[in-house]
């Protein structure tokens, strides 16, 4: 596999707070990589610094086989960048200001399929400050994607959008992939990461803190699964100890949840319910979640 | 080159879709015009040393062209942009940063420019305008007038933390100079004491040099005004590349 991005012990310092501190990973070409964690973590000050936009402290970076620095130019002939927190002037047209994107790159792609797979096709003549939410950050992908890049970042790029915003945003992202870039993306939405990532950094306070694909994060953990059911009547919980895998046993009104781990655990249970006559109503299961790892890996929740 | 050519061109059209920079820069001048040439016409006076009120207005109204690009459009334009990350996309491309600064100069030379000319145009159609002097010289002196207002306009944007103070600090120094410099208000109104004061202030300079040479006086007769606005060009250069922040 190749490398797209390179960074070793990067290190980024404003006056007395470090922003960044000595952070270490490697993206492949076609890979989906994520870097969650919460706000002020260091994901956007990572970002800049490989897109030649930030001098880092310390450590080297090199992106596309290019240093950053020295081949910003360069390098951002060849990366698409969406950034957090920016926009456009407010009465800039859509057309006008794909086709000014275009003209700032060697090479770029016609923009009228472009905004035609992004949905903005109707809204090509549409001022910036008339579209919605969604519609600025598909704008915004369509700024990243005209160059044609081979490497595109996309830094909170949900942020701030519906829930139905979002899940198209997602489709989306992995469109970009099948296209044989590299994404290299931002979130404090645990949900979007095991969505879409290959491999997931975990940062908090400037530091890599795990990085491995979402599932063997979710595994490294060994967090319990959860069913949770809700009952009618009383019943003898010591049915439901006895099934194997089955750590502890927690009752609130007619809410039960049980803990455990295994294949079998929803099995076991649902049969020693069956078993006992015990009618029960609304059982689902809980996965352990990168929130959960996160909650395990620094103590904090995401969204503090 | 394609890219700043865009660039500019994108620009131009978003100065004419503000509404605001538009109506200032290009049509008060001529409402102006319009409000003073049928008060005072424009024969010839001695108020005027012998020219008409019309001949002496039209330098003097493309000197309030001038500071109102310097410092309301281009301040407020820099600070917006730079507020609202726009300045950040444009980096995060390969355009290189004095191509995009060259955009915003340009597009707001070309409308002062476009302004001055429209007030020209009218002046000269309905007052029949005189104008004695020689039209390089007085472009030349528009040019650097031009320049050392943007230089101020850009050092307000640099120095302002947000684009509300850019906003403010802009219209604190150019609402003095539009009534005290001379632009609307002939300097010979005001009493000694503020016409000593009104030494001080750049855009005095510009009214002085656009009227004297339009007039048809020679450059030697302004070296003061020439070197005033020279001096503000430079320390706004200097000052401005020491303290622009793109984000």
């Amino acid at each position: 596999m190749e490398t797209a991005i390179l960074v070793e012990g990067l290190r980024k310092v404003y006056g007395e707070v470090v922003a960044v501190d000595g952070i270490s990973f490697e993206v492949q070409r076609g890979e989906i990589f994520g870097m969650v964690g919460p706000n002020g973590a260091g994901k956007t000050t990572t970002i800049e610094c490989i897109e030649g936009l930030r001098r880092p402290d310390g450590g080297t970076v090199t992106a596309l086989g290019l240093d950053p620095q020295r081949d910003g130019y360069e390098l951002r002939e060849r990366i698409g960048v969406q950034l957090q927190e920016s926009a456009l002037p407010n009465r800039i047209k859509v057309w006008e200001a794909v086709d000014m994107f275009a003209s700032f790159y060697r090479r770029s792609v016609d923009w009228e399929p472009l905004l035609e797979r992004l949905g903005l096709a109707d809204k090509r003549d549409a001022v910036f400050a008339k579209l919605s939410g969604g519609q600025k950050q598909r704008l915004s992908i369509a700024l990243a994607l005209i160059n044609d890049p081979e490497l595109v970042f996309l830094d909170e790029l949900t942020t701030g959008l519906d829930p139905q915003a979002r899940r198209a945003m997602w489709q989306l992202v992995l469109d970009i992939r099948e296209q044989g870039k590299t994404v290299f993306l931002t979130t404090h939405f645990m949900e979007e990461a095991e969505r879409l990532c290959d491999r997931v950094a975990i940062v908090d306070a400037g530091r890599i803190v795990a990085l491995d694909s979402p599932e063997n994060l979710v595994r490294s953990l060994g967090a319990e699964k959860r069913v949770v059911f809700s009952v009618e009547r009383d019943f003898d919980e010591d049915y439901l100890r006895a099934v194997p895998g089955v750590t502890r046993v927690e009752r609130s009104g007619e809410r039960v949840t049980v803990y455990g781990q295994g294949e079998r655990l929803v099995g076991g249970v649902v049969n020693a319910l069956e078993t006992g006559g015990v009618p029960f109503r609304d059982l689902r299961t809980e996965q352990p979640t990168l929130e959960d790892v996160f909650l395990a890996l620094t103590g904090k929740q995401i969204r503090g | 080159m394609r890219g700043l050519r865009k660039l500019t061109l994108v620009e131009a059209k978003l100065f004419l879709r503000e509404p605001a920079a538009a109506f200032f820069t290009l049509l008060f001048p001529l409402v102006m015009l319009f409000i003073f040439g049928s008060i005072y016409g424009n024969e010839p006076t001695d108020y005027f040393d012998g020219h008409g009120a019309v001949d002496a207005s039209v330098p003097a109204y493309i000197a309030m062209i001038i500071a109102t690009v310097g410092l309301l459009s281009i301040t407020i334009n820099i600070a917006v942009y730079r507020e609202n990350g726009i300045l950040r996309r444009y980096r995060a491309t390969p355009m290189r940063p004095q191509a995009i600064l060259s955009a915003s100069v340009l597009v707001n030379f070309v409308m002062t420019l476009l302004g001055g000319l429209l007030l020209i145009l009218a002046a000269r159609v309905v007052y029949g305008l005189r104008f004695e002097g020689d039209a390089v010289g007085v472009l030349v002196a528009f040019l650097l007038s031009a320049l050392s207002f943007f230089a101020l306009g850009f050092v307000i944007a640099s120095v302002s933390p947000t684009a509300r103070v850019a906003q403010v600090l802009g219209m604190v120094l150019f609402y003095p100079m539009l009534f005290l410099s001379g632009a609307t208000i002939p300097l010979q109104e005001l009493p000694e004491w503020l016409r000593r004061f009104s030494e001080f202030l750049p855009l005095t300079h510009v009214v002085t040099l656009l009227q004297g040479l339009w007039f048809g006086e020679p450059f030697g007769d302004h070296l003061k005004e020439v070197a005033v606005l020279a001096a503000v060009l430079v320390v706004g250069v200097v000052v401005t590349a020491k303290t622009f922040r793109w984000e």
